[in-house]
């Protein structure tokens, strides 16, 4: 009953979001209060009805209710309680719904927090949003239904395949879908500007806070799949070029440059029509993401052409909204004329040069991702564009931008001197060079790309540093202290997230250039040598779980004479899902992991063994973690509250006021 | 991830199968020409896997082929060779790194294409944005004043 009321909620859903996409448009365009006003109440009760929706779905996975298709396919009564909850989202028809509920959340927000919107613009944004809401309803009642009923339901279920069962990637799809379907809103403040024909700084303060929301998710988000990726494949790889990470990156990328481009708009009025297309794009870049991920196109053409229902289905939805929003775009971004005016030597400049960056970046990882389909369907070769080519390709957009990153973020506006920035940077430049020589002194000649990128990474938080202490002014240390301190917070936003960037810049290159690998059988009891460390299988056990058997190891890390600590590296076999998977026993440090893998036994005696030393590993997911708190930090800029309780100040002055 | 189903579907049909990407058994014992057959395996793809290399990989075919990458490297082909004998036999599809014949050449020309591109395009506007004649800001109504002084308050 409680899953027919949960469908019944989606298919409701699915008639309010129609209605507020029609009557706010129509309110809008003829000026009636009482239709615009329509827009906040739908909006309030699309987010309960799916709410409702999606928390049937959860209760039919937690009562382990077998009558549900969905619930036999990905659950079963012995899996533990986070993984019931988690098998909600871990399949395709539920993952949709999540895909809608954070949608209609963003939606909602938007309905309760606009209250300073101007009412014509806040009615389209709401009509906007609700549009997309119309196409996935469609999308999942009609080919997705997730309260599909069995005529004979069985005793037990299938068990959610084994290597979801993890907490790290339990978390990872609600963070990277508040990240994506966060962009929607961005999307749909786009949109409805073009309707309304008006972007001014005002609009761009509005759009920042759901950009920078939507971003620091999204970067969570990549930096726990990333993780996951890192401690549950096997091998200590953290990213991998797949184009289901692609799907996640490419929003990231474009994301990021629209929080830049936003700024420009914001305190120059200028960048206008471009930072109207990226806001398109970013959110372009979400459904071409959905589409890569849920059409499986890119995996085989072949699984597209067994089941091109959903595929096609995506592909119109993109379709429409990426053609209908691009001609607007088309017909109404010559009438947004840029105000400022500034120098070849200005912040201007410098954020102009981040967003081609950001934006030509994203397009060579787009261009790698469909490569293989592009060139199959026209040119019948059949073929892959993996690892090698990303990393060449795509590498040196970011090296430019870490080096000209410090720079730019401390030149002026409107017009700057280079010399005297550069002045500034002299001490930060000085250390970074110092580092990178001498992990080349070190570096055991294999590539540069260690110290290369060691320097870079501390360019990066030197260079953030510099800049915050050249905002203390001049002084005692005290007087400084104080002034420091009372920076507004998205001053600290962005140090902080840059010093973050060049935290992962230094776990990437670190871990890429001098990780140590050891591969062997080792017999019971006997030690052996990987970098500086000494490693001893103890001993290995048959262990039973919840609801896996584990073939676990006990491995001894030593130095020199003394015992640091044990690691159990395990197998485990899901004998419901018949499938085994590898957990790495770990020991994260802050300057090393020691990561060791049990793989089977040998005919010979003993078991194959796989030790790594990986240096700085948790710098890449700490870095991307402190761009998250940058984000965080710069969305609690007073600024942006002030902006939100401002409603008078609309037009003219508020919009102009001078942030730094 | 939601996102992970067909990685993890993939995955899930290799690692069922019992092996465990390089084996100790599989390690030449000249650490050179082993890291030369390192180098080599995480450029080829396996064939079976969805976007991985034979290096990572479990499954039976990716040990195969790192098998016969050391065969070739052991009698004394060179790296080139050794990818040659592998696409010969298997297409360019085992290549992770596409080459740059035919049509390939767009893969890897669109990169620098773009950003040339981007550069022509922000340069230009850069340039216009210099040279505008437009009067400087309009300075604050006392209007504005009054509500900017007010909003600083806050």
């Amino acid at each position: 009953m409680i899953v027919e009321l949960g469908h019944f909620a989606l298919i409701l859903a699915f008639a309010v979001a129609m209605v507020q996409t029609v009557i706010p448009l129509i309110g809008a365009h003829k000026g009636w209060d009482g239709w615009m006003a329509v827009a906040e109440p739908a909006a309030t009760a699309q987010f309960l009805l799916v709410a409702a929706s999606f928390g049937a779905l959860t209760y039919a996975f937690v009562t382990s209710d077998f009558s549900l298709q969905l619930v036999v396919q990905n659950s079963h009564t012995l899996k533990p309680m986070l993984y019931k909850i988690s098998g909600v989202w871990g399949n395709h028809e539920g993952s949709m719904l999540l895909w809608v509920l954070i949608l209609t959340l963003f939606g909602g927000m938007a309905a309760w927090f606009g209250g300073n919107l101007p009412p014509t613009l806040r009615a389209r944004v709401l009509a906007v949003q609700a549009s997309i809401g119309v196409a996935f309803y469609a999308f999942i009642i009609f080919t997705s239904n997730p309260f599909t009923r069995l005529a004979t339901p069985p005793f037990d279920g299938q068990d959610l395949n084994p290597l979801l069962q993890d907490p790290g990637l339990a978390f990872h799809p609600p963070f990277l879908y508040l990240g994506y379907v966060g962009l929607s809103i961005c999307f749909s403040f786009a949109v409805a500007a073009l309707i309304e024909g008006r972007v001014d700084a005002a609009w761009a303060r509005w759009v920042r806070p759901w950009t920078l929301l939507s971003w620091l998710f999204l970067t969570i988000g990549i930096a726990l799949g990333s993780w996951w990726a890192y401690y549950e494949l096997g091998w200590g790889g953290f990213w991998f070029w797949d184009p289901v990470e692609n799907a996640s990156f490419m929003p990231w990328l474009i994301g990021a440059a629209l929080l830049h481009s936003a700024i420009v708009v914001e305190k120059r009025e200028a960048l206008k029509a471009w930072t109207i297309l990226l806001a398109i794009m970013a959110f372009g870049f979400s459904l071409i993401g959905t589409f890569i991920v849920r059409s499986g196109v890119i995996t085989s053409v072949h699984a597209f052409a067994n089941d091109p229902e959903r595929g096609v289905f995506i592909l119109m939805i993109l379709a429409v909204f990426m053609g209908g929003a691009l001609t607007l775009f088309a017909a109404r971004a010559g009438a947004m004329q840029a105000k400022g005016v500034f120098g070849l030597l200005s912040r201007e400049t410098a954020l102009v040069t981040n967003n081609i960056l950001l934006a030509v970046s994203a397009l060579v990882v787009f261009t790698g991702t469909i490569w293989p389909l592009v060139a199959e369907m026209a040119f019948a070769r059949k073929l892959s564009v993996g690892a090698p080519f990303f990393n060449m390709a795509f590498t040196p957009f970011m090296v430019v931008l870490a080096l000209i990153l410090p720079i730019g973020a401390m030149l002026p506006w409107k017009r700057a001197r280079l010399g005297r920035v550069l002045w500034q940077l002299r001490a930060a430049f000085g250390l970074a060079v110092a580092v990178g020589a001498l992990a080349w002194a070190m570096n055991t000649g294999r590539s540069a790309l260690g110290p290369i990128g060691l320097a870079l990474g501390v360019w990066l938080i030197a260079g953030s540093a510099t800049d915050l202490l050249g905002r203390a002014g001049r002084g005692g240390v005290a007087e400084r202290l104080r002034r420091i301190t009372r920076l507004p917070r998205a001053d600290w936003g962005k140090s902080v997230a840059h010093a973050g960037l060049g935290i992962t810049f230094i776990g990437i290159a670190a871990m890429t250039a001098w990780t140590v690998e050891d591969i062997r059988v080792a017999q019971a009891g006997e030690r052996f040598e990987v970098a500086e460390f000494g490693v001893r299988l103890d001993k290995v056990e048959q262990v039973q779980g919840p609801n896996y058997r584990s073939t676990m190891g006990w491995m001894s890390i030593w130095e020199g004479n003394r015992r640091l600590y044990t690691l159990n590296p395990e197998k485990r076999i899901y004998p419901v899902a018949g499938m085994p998977t590898t957990e790495a026993g770990i020991h994260s440090g802050f300057l090393r992991d020691i990561y060791v893998v049990i793989g089977d036994r040998q005919d010979g005696g003993g078991w194959a063994v796989r030790t790594y030393v990986k240096p700085m590993a948790n710098w890449i997911w700490a870095g991307a973690i402190i761009m998250a708190l940058g984000g965080l930090l710069s969305l609690s800029d007073r600024r942006y509250r002030v902006a939100a309780g401002a409603t008078k100040a609309r037009r003219g002055g508020a919009g102009a006021v001078p942030a730094e | 991830m939601t996102g992970m189903k067909y990685l993890v579907l993939a995955l899930g049909l290799l690692l069922a199968l019992p092996s465990f990407a390089v084996q100790p058994d599989e390690v030449l014992d000249d650490p050179a020409l082993e890291a030369r057959a390192r180098e080599i395996s995480q450029g080829l793809r396996c064939l079976v896997c969805r976007n991985e290399n034979i290096d990572d990989s479990n499954a039976q075919l990716a040990r195969d082929l790192r098998l016969l990458v050391r065969e070739r490297l052991v009698a004394g082909d060179s790296n080139q060779q050794v990818v040659d004998f592998i696409v010969d036999r298997y297409g360019e599809y085992v290549l992770l790194k596409p080459t740059t014949r035919g049509a390939n050449l767009i893969l890897w020309v669109a990169g620098p294409a773009m950003l040339l591109l981007a550069l022509a395009i922000g340069g230009f506007y850069i340039r216009s944005r210099r040279r505008s004649n437009e009067p400087p800001e309009r300075p604050l109504s006392a209007d504005e004043e009054t509500r900017l002084k007010e909003i600083l308050r806050q």
